[in-house]
């Protein structure tokens, strides 16, 4: 059923949207946050348990020091209040992948309590989205749905449960609700997710790789006509799992919400989800007395003790955070703003550091990543992390190009090449034979015979137009089998037009 | 009862009324607690009152899966059946 | 060779003692046991399971050991233990008495388990209980009655009846239980055994099927004051795997119990009698038995005190708050995915997830459990969580100060530990209140976390035995070993020998080959 929905434009100009984000981060521990069960990516179902995860009757949990050490660095990252004491609390509720049927949270005593963070957006604007609380839970095991259309829930007739997730820990990042972001709520939700993103990255506290589910947010979306007013109903798209499902979810919800208040309706408070199929959000459950989550304090476990001494050693092994190292690198690479923002923006930032870091310069590396290789990347749907090419190989093609080895044509075949499959740079110029043509007496014959099949475009170079320069050099590349040096060429060429 | 379906079982009607009555009488008697249960006092969790011992993170060998399924109800390619689920959390 | 029936009457520091000097050997006792198991369980019922060749192959290998390596283990090495089916027991099924567990055979040994295998002490079986430890009588175990051995057609208390009752019937010299409310010392007393539950934390609860898990602690079942103390020094202790277990040892109780027994000299030492936990409410017979009681430790020396502990008539309230709150999640667990039964809805009901859990939980679970699930789903719900939950931990606060208040007056509390002797079968099955009041004078230890344990006082008019319960401050279970000791030995030389005598074991007629 296609719900009635708002222009967009229309729709922030009549209503003020708030939104608010519930972030979850899946830790990158070797255990999981209440036993020493081993976790990795892709294990087979069911092998990745103990009594403790697999909820077996008397088995207890024990909190896991590397998840709690984790979640102060997040929290130092996001500026929050660290608590001295903290607590686990059980929140209450029947679910198939749940082992305990009772997930192990923090509810009125999180470790995080208050804090901030500054969002970049496109235009360089600073946002400031104001932070909750970051608590510590445990994750539950995954649900497979068979009988149905493509594995979905609606109209599978049973479903598989695979408990290894259960019991992984997770960090959920809650933010206050943001307000005034007027028509660029998408924008901030999307840029603070990135920024997350980057943040956990940086600590090297969770592999943060959205489509595997590390990363997922639940996106709160409300609307009021003033700013002056109280807030408006929410809806609370759950499991949103992509940057762009994110910005369009809000964008979504705030033309749905707008149309039904328009029309004088009501907002229902619901859960719903985000379909990337049709690109909109349906309505799921309203919310009712199920949701009576009956949270009370772990009697299993006891108070977190964070001494202030503790998190100041943490403090002291902070690795630099992404906004102040982009800016740091921006200076060193002599990058302008647009330069960066399209850096960041191509997800670059890391691969171009690398490169530069093994041998080449700035530019010469953002060259490949922003243009060849970030043409392949959209071509084939992929991230450039993804691409069968590292920093190295960029570096060593560059390094080839520096010492007059390839020239701009060979060197875009070698990375062809490279992404291909073949091999090193270095091994397929070996394979190819690739070499600059550079020997003067050939290249003198070369160019020679060029000027000479080409009369008029000798005359317009001695007029001093030099625009048809390139169909020389075109032609003694075709003769050279593109062998020869571009800079070479001209210089030959305007040697012997001047002689 | 609502309470049955938070707690998750099927009360028969008979129950239900059963319980009810003696649930009213239990409550009439535990209500008392509220008397001296003032602002001033803190609430007790735990009675020995200890500090989290943090584990180090390191892997243990985990169950095999034959343990892991071996008094599963039912189970399908390794992992557990569970009837059909309506309404994703 | 000993003759079989008193071998089974012995202590356990008396069969220690016999396998020392090599009198017998650890199998001729799991044997023996076996065989009083054998001829006992007809009428009284105490064990759900019994793994007879898993007990004499332990047996064998504490028999095949060197006498060093004897040396090495502790001094019950080598004797018997039943245990409660609320502990976890890898190989053996283990159930806690719900039709919800039937039949789970567990991957795992609890802490205590692999303690007791560590000592080589062989494993008779798996003792009957309320379901999920819920109730005071035993009658609410989902496969059997448990009779006690002083009146077949009496109850033997609950929740650990077949743990006392098979103590008390000779069918094992010791076992494990687990005090939630009282569901160790309450039996204890309704059966004429010791019964101790230490201090919330001593003895990890890893492997103990949680009930109340800020309640319920694993302590020992024995026919004396030293067994138990040997016992709890072997299970007691710091384990990783338990958050809420103490990080320091076991305190010296075999040395206090040993102390109390051999010197009966109670000089200075101060005994508070908790003006709450006696009086109106207790049977005649049990007040007469307590007081006598009290004159013999006042003989030894001891100053008696009064003490009031004036928010203890709260307890019983926070008490069945707190409690089934936290029964009402440690058993939602239990829902038909993972393990033990699962019942489908009825055809005209939709086939769910959520109708299976629902169907499979009306169905497994009993009467009494299903009470207390409700109950604690209730007083968690919104809106009630502060008047409930909420005023019932501040009341646990002030228990706690209550105890400090009178450990500052006496190191050492005591009173009767149940208001009455054995009661009839079905008796208070249908007036939970009642039944909830068995436990008075129990529950105020659990709340606070102390230690406290119950010993034979002597037996009513009604010729059933009475419970005298001691209290001592939290981490200092030692303290209550010691005049408990001297006054079972005072007792006994009263009454020419152990409380026992006056037992008759019809089941133990004719065993004699």
């Amino acid at each position: 059923m296609a719900e009635k929905l708002m222009k967009y434009s229309e729709a922030v100009k009549k209503f003020d949207p708030v939104i608010g984000l519930e972030t979850h981060v899946e830790l990158s521990t070797n255990t999981k946050l209440f036993c020493p069960a081993p976790i990795s990516f892709g294990a087979e179902p069911n092998t990745e348990l103990t009594p403790v995860s697999l909820g077996l009757p008397g088995s207890l949990p024990v909190v896991n020091a590397a998840a709690v050490d984790y979640a102060i660095k997040l929290g130092l990252a996001l500026h929050c209040q660290i608590n001295e004491w903290s607590q686990f609390a059980r929140k209450n509720y029947f679910y198939p992948d749940m082992p305990r049927d009772y997930q192990i949270s923090q509810y009125d005593k999180p470790t995080n309590g208050e804090g901030y963070l500054d969002v970049e957006l496109e235009d360089g604007t600073v946002f400031r989205v104001p932070i909750e609380r970051a608590h510590i839970e445990d994750d539950a095991g995954k649900n497979t749905h068979v009988g149905g259309a493509d594995g979905r829930i609606e109209g599978a007739d049973h479903s598989l449960v695979d408990y290894n997730r259960a019991g992984v820990p997770l960090i959920e990042i809650v933010t206050k609700p943001i307000e005034g972001a007027g028509d660029r709520a998408p924008e901030i939700a999307g840029a603070y997710m990135r920024a997350i993103r980057d943040i956990v990255r940086a600590l090297n506290i969770s592999h943060a790789r959205m489509e595997q589910g590390n990363m997922r947010a639940d996106v709160n979306v409300s609307l009021r006509r003033d700013p002056s007013d109280p807030f408006g109903t929410r809806s609370e798209t759950k499991n949103v799992n992509s940057f762009r499902g994110i910005e369009r979810t809000i964008q979504y919800e705030i033309r749905r919400q707008a149309a039904i208040l328009e029309d004088g309706g009501e907002i229902l408070q619901e859960t719903r989800h985000w379909d990337e199929a049709s690109q909109s959000t349906a309505g799921g459950r309203v919310k009712s007395d199920a949701d009576d989550y009956r949270y009370f304090p772990d009697p299993d476990l006891v108070m977190l003790h964070i001494t202030p001494e503790h998190v100041e050693e943490i403090r002291k092994v902070m690795p630099e955070m992404p906004r102040e190292r982009r800016n740091r690198l921006k200076g060193e690479w002599k990058f302008s703003d647009t330069e960066m923002r399209d850096v960041i923006n191509a997800d670059a930032l890391d691969l171009i550091e690398e490169t530069v870091k093994l041998g080449a310069t700035p530019s010469g590396a953002k060259k490949w990543w922003l243009g060849e290789l970030s043409r392949e990347a959209n071509a084939k749907g992929v991230s450039l992390e993804e691409l069968p090419i590292d920093a190295q190989a960029v570096a060593d093609v560059e390094r080839l190009i520096a010492d007059g080895k390839l020239n701009d044509k060979l060197a875009k075949q070698t990375v062809s090449l490279v992404l291909a499959g073949e091999g090193s740079p270095a091994e397929i110029v070996e394979k190819h034979g690739f070499k600059v043509v550079s020997d003067d007496g050939a290249l003198q014959a070369a160019v020679q015979e060029a000027l000479d099949a080409n009369p008029d475009v000798v005359e317009k170079l001695k007029g001093g137009n030099m625009k048809p320069m390139g169909a020389i050099i075109g032609a003694v590349m075709r003769a050279t089998k593109g062998q020869a040096d571009a800079k070479a060429v001209t210089k030959i060429v305007l040697e012997k037009i001047k002689g | 009862m609502h309470l049955g379906d938070l707690a998750r079982i099927a009360l028969t009607d008979e129950e239900i009324t059963r319980m009810q009555s003696e649930l009213n009488v239990i409550a009439e008697s535990i209500n008392s607690v509220q008397e001296v249960a003032t602002d001033d006092v803190p609430p007790t969790a735990n009675p020995v009152p200890l500090e989290a011992y943090l584990r180090p993170d390191v892997p243990v060998k985990p169950l095999d899966q034959s343990e892991v399924l071996a008094a599963a109800p039912a189970t399908e390619d390794g992992m557990f059946v569970a009837p059909q689920i309506l309404g994703e959390e | 060779m000993t003759d079989q029936n008193e071998l089974v009457k012995l202590s356990a520091t008396e069969m220690a003692a016999k396998l020392r000097a090599k009198e017998i050997s650890s199998r001729d006792l799991v044997a023996a046991e076996l065989d009083v198991i054998d001829a006992a369980e007809p009428s009284i019922k105490a064990f759900l399971k019994v793994a007879g060749e898993a007990a004499l192959e332990q047996a064998d290998a504490f028999d095949d050991l060197s006498d060093d390596e004897k040396a090495e283990l502790p001094e019950l090495a080598g004797v018997p233990i039943a245990i409660k089916d609320m502990i976890v027991t890898k190989g053996i099924e283990t159930t806690a008495a719900s039709r919800i567990l039937e039949g789970w055979v567990p991957p795992y040994d609890a802490t205590v388990i692999e303690k007791l295998k560590a000592a080589h002490m062989p494993i008779l079986g798996k003792t009957n209980l309320d379901e999920f430890a819920q109730g005071s009588s035993t009658e609410h175990s989902a496969f059997q009655r448990t009779s006690n051995p002083w009146d077949v057609e009496r109850v033997p208390g609950g929740s650990g009846g077949g743990s006392a009752a098979a103590v008390g019937a000779f069918e094992a010299p010791l076992a494990l239980g687990t005090d939630t409310g009282g569901s160790i010392r309450q039996p204890g007393a309704l059966t004429g055994t010791v019964g101790v539950k230490p201090t919330y934390g001593g003895v990890s609860r890893f492997g103990a099927i949680a009930m109340a898990s800020s309640l319920d602690q694993i302590g020992p079942v024995s026919r004396t004051v030293l067994d138990s103390a040997l016992l709890q020094e072997i299970i007691g202790g710091h384990d990783r795997r338990d958050s809420t277990s103490i990080p320091e040892g076991p305190r010296p109780m075999v040395a206090a119990a040993r102390d109390g027994l051999n010197n009966r000299d109670l000089k200075g030492m101060k005994v508070g009698l908790v003006k709450e936990l006696n009086g109106d409410g207790f049977q005649p017979g049990v007040e007469a038995r307590f007081h006598e009681a009290v004159k013999k430790l006042e003989a030894m020396g001891a100053e008696v005190v009064e003490v009031s502990c004036p928010h203890f008539k709260y307890a019983l309230g926070a008490y069945y708050i707190i409690m089934p709150s936290e029964v009402s999640s440690n058993l939602a667990r239990y829902d038909g995915m993972r393990y033990g039964l699962r019942v489908m809805p009825p055809e005209d009901v939709p086939q769910t997830a959520a109708n299976m859990m629902a169907y499979t939980r009306e169905a497994g679970f009993g009467d009494e459990v299903k009470r207390r699930i409700i109950l604690g789903t209730y007083a968690l719900s919104a809106g009630y969580y502060d008047a409930w939950y909420g005023s019932a931990q501040k009341v646990r606060t002030l228990i706690i100060d209550d105890f400090r208040k009178a450990f500052e007056q006496a190191d050492v509390l005591v009173s009767p530990t149940s208001p009455s002797t054995a009661f009839k079968f079905g008796e208070k099955m249908d007036d939970p209140l009642a039944m909830y009041m068995n436990d008075i004078a129990t529950i105020p230890a659990n709340l606070a976390g102390v230690p406290a344990m119950s010993i034979p006082a002597g037996l009513s008019d009604d010729g059933l035995p009475v419970g005298f319960q001691f209290i001592a401050p939290q981490q200092r279970d030692e303290v209550m070993y010691k005049p408990a000791a001297a006054l079972e030995a005072a007792l006994e030389e009263d009454w020419n020998g152990p409380i026992w005598r006056s037992l008759r074991t019809p089941w133990l007629d004719g065993l004699n080959k």
